[in-house]
């Protein structure tokens, strides 16, 4: 069980990560967080920094180093994005790699599972994990391109959290998480056509259909 | 050996009592005691509980969809609409992600103002948990007295913004309006005030026998089953990981302020109420420390004025009232988001549900839903 979360271990994202290290977070702590001590005494708040236009960088680290040891070529990205950290994994792998950052690098709780739609990429879905580490006061994002008629295997097994997240990401873009245990629609009703969250669905379609069986209007809008 | 530990808790491969009296029965959607549009299909053994299964999206407005045709101006006000009783949290959730990507800091004035706006929400966030939980349970009196501390808050915020509810408090960059004459005061007296009120609510309820009864070794959720299943919030705390998102990951500038993270044990509805009792205390004391260091200066950093960030995606989370909110903004450079992702406290905690109320009664459901503190709107989204 993962004790008291130590005060002065904020989490390093006002500056670039160095070393994914359970010793990170104190290295970091003399790096300015993110309230604007300094800037307290300034009469104006800092202009937006001139500094360059900001984009993900390749993240290297101890994790990295782990994770490209063992999976290999199923890490296709190890990158860093404002101080927040994510890998891009074959999603044919997920279960695998889930497991072993749940175990063996102790990234215990998954916060937030999701999915985004880019239709013009090969793969258009990505799902997107949250992970959260108690014992390393660290997140992680971990995301799988998934094409349209394709499946990932479930993390149920993983994180219990997932079942309804993956409900939800079914229920909205339509991915079928493979070994699920009760995948059905979990915020739009049993029966419903269409999946919302999908960029090629227009905010104003619905299952007129459905509408009609069901509520005996012409139509919700 | 309390009674507690005593009650009989069936693996929920269990059969039923003789395989025979299996009864299967809707509790909501309409039901007062589900706080929204919940309905929990529930299976009983007897009045026993064997299985459980909730059945929600009553209140589902497609807030996510919504933003994506939005700017990001625009969707600000949408997301006071998710968790209505604490907005003032969405806000700061939803203004500090899109700061964050935009490498934006809102200037120290503004993050004082908006912990002093927060706080005051989490505390009346808890009072309407407080008052509707125990009205639940059968305890008829606190309700009217935390709504009537509650009041004063909304007061506060009706003072301050014009608007008691959906507040729509904070903007990109920092907030639009500078505080009324006399802003401290009424904060600082409604702190005064309210420490005894909480003294008072105790004496009703936390020696109470009929109130013991009905929370202590009800809904009990270890900590790894919370981890497991991604709750956060006082109910984690109830459990006893002294997690807090304003202590492990600070934000906006919860490093200036002293607190603790109060835990309980047992990780029951009881552990879960002293741990939301205190943390009110908490939030005053923060409060206290906020209003007498409040610096002065500008209240909105220099943001432009069409507002288009970088390419990339940023998660973001603070610790809400009910646990864990995060936003994940993922931003293709354009006045609107491609995509808003809502993580919320409310859903994740909800799907422990089932686990929590196995082997109880019909009426102790009425309890942990109010203990889990959950709100349909944020469910739903």
């Amino acid at each position: 069980m993962p004790d008291e979360i130590k005060p002065e271990a904020p989490k390093p994202e006002a500056a670039k990560p160095e070393a994914p290290k359970a010793e990170a977070p104190k290295a970091e702590a003399a790096v300015k967080p993110e309230a604007p001590k300094a800037e307290a005494a300034a009469p104006k708040p800092a202009a937006p920094p001139k500094a360059p236009p900001v984009a993900p960088a390749p993240w290297e680290g101890d994790l990295v180093t782990h994770m490209k040891n063992r999976f290999g070529a199923a890490i296709l990205e190890a990158s860093t994005f404002l101080g927040q950290n994510y890998f891009l994994v074959d999603a044919t792998r997920i279960e695998e790699i889930c497991f072993y950052l749940r175990d063996d690098q102790k990234f215990d709780m998954l916060a937030d599972l999701t999915a985004v739609d880019y239709p013009k990429k090969e793969k258009r879905f990505e799902v997107v994990y949250q992970l959260y580490s108690f014992p390393r006061n660290e997140r992680l994002r971990l995301k799988a391109p998934v094409a349209e008629n394709e499946s990932i295997s479930t993390a149920v097994n993983v994180w219990k959290t997932a079942n309804w997240l993956e409900r939800e990401a079914y229920d909205m873009f339509g991915i079928n998480f493979a070994g699920h245990p009760d995948l059905r629609r979990i915020l739009l009703p049993e029966g419903w056509q269409g999946f919302p969250l999908r960029k090629d669905h227009h905010i104003l379609t619905q299952d007129d259909q459905w509408v009609r069986e069901n509520l005996n209007i012409e139509s919700g809008q | 050996m309390t009674e507690a530990e005593t009650v009989y808790r069936p693996h929920p491969e269990d059969h039923t009592f003789l395989d025979s009296n299996e009864i299967v029965i809707n509790m909501g959607p309409q039901h007062p005691s589900t706080h929204g549009v919940l309905r929990v299909v529930l299976r009983l053994d007897g009045e026993k509980i064997i299985g459980s299964e909730c059945v929600i999206g009553y209140l589902h407005r497609g807030v996510e969809k919504i933003a994506e045709n939005r700017t990001y101006v625009q969707f600000n006000p949408y997301v006071d609409r998710m968790d209505y009783a604490a907005a003032v949290s969405n806000s700061l959730g939803y203004c500090e992600a899109i700061e964050k990507i935009m490498s934006v800091v809102a200037p120290p004035r503004a993050q004082y103002v908006r912990v002093i706006l927060t706080e005051l929400n989490r505390i009346a966030s808890h009072l309407l948990w407080l008052g509707t939980h125990a009205l639940d349970i059968g305890a008829l009196t606190p309700l009217f007295y935390c709504f009537r501390e509650r009041e004063e808050i909304l007061k506060i915020f009706e003072n301050y913004c014009g608007a008691r509810l959906t507040t729509h408090s904070f903007r990109i960059g920092g907030l639009q309006y500078e505080t009324y004459d006399g802003f401290e005061k009424q904060v600082n007296v409604f702190c005064d005030d309210f420490l005894h009120k909480v003294d008072e609510y105790e004496t009703l309820l936390t020696g109470n026998r009929i109130w013991l009864q009905r929370t202590k070794g009800i809904g009990v959720i270890s900590a790894e089953d919370c981890i497991q299943y991604g709750v956060t919030g006082p109910v984690l705390r109830g459990s006893g990981v002294k997690w807090d998102i304003r202590k492990a990951m600070p934000y906006c500038c919860y490093p200036d302020f002293e607190f603790d993270i109060p835990t309980g044990q047992n990780g029951d509805t009881f552990d879960r109420y002293i741990v939301r009792m205190e943390e009110m205390r908490q939030a005053v004391r923060i409060i206290k420390q906020a209003v007498a260091k409040i610096p002065d200066g500008p209240i909105m950093a220099k943001i432009p004025k069409v507002i288009k960030p970088p390419v990339g995606e940023i998660y973001h989370s603070i610790e809400a009232p009910k646990g864990e909110l995060g936003y994940l903004v993922v931003s293709d450079n354009s006045t609107q988001p491609y995509r808003v992702r809502v993580r919320p406290p409310s859903f994740v905690n909800l799907s422990a549900l089932d686990i929590m109320i196995r082997g109880h009664l019909v009426a102790d459901v009425v309890a942990v839903i109010g203990t889990i503190d959950i709100v349909l709107g944020e469910v739903d989204r």
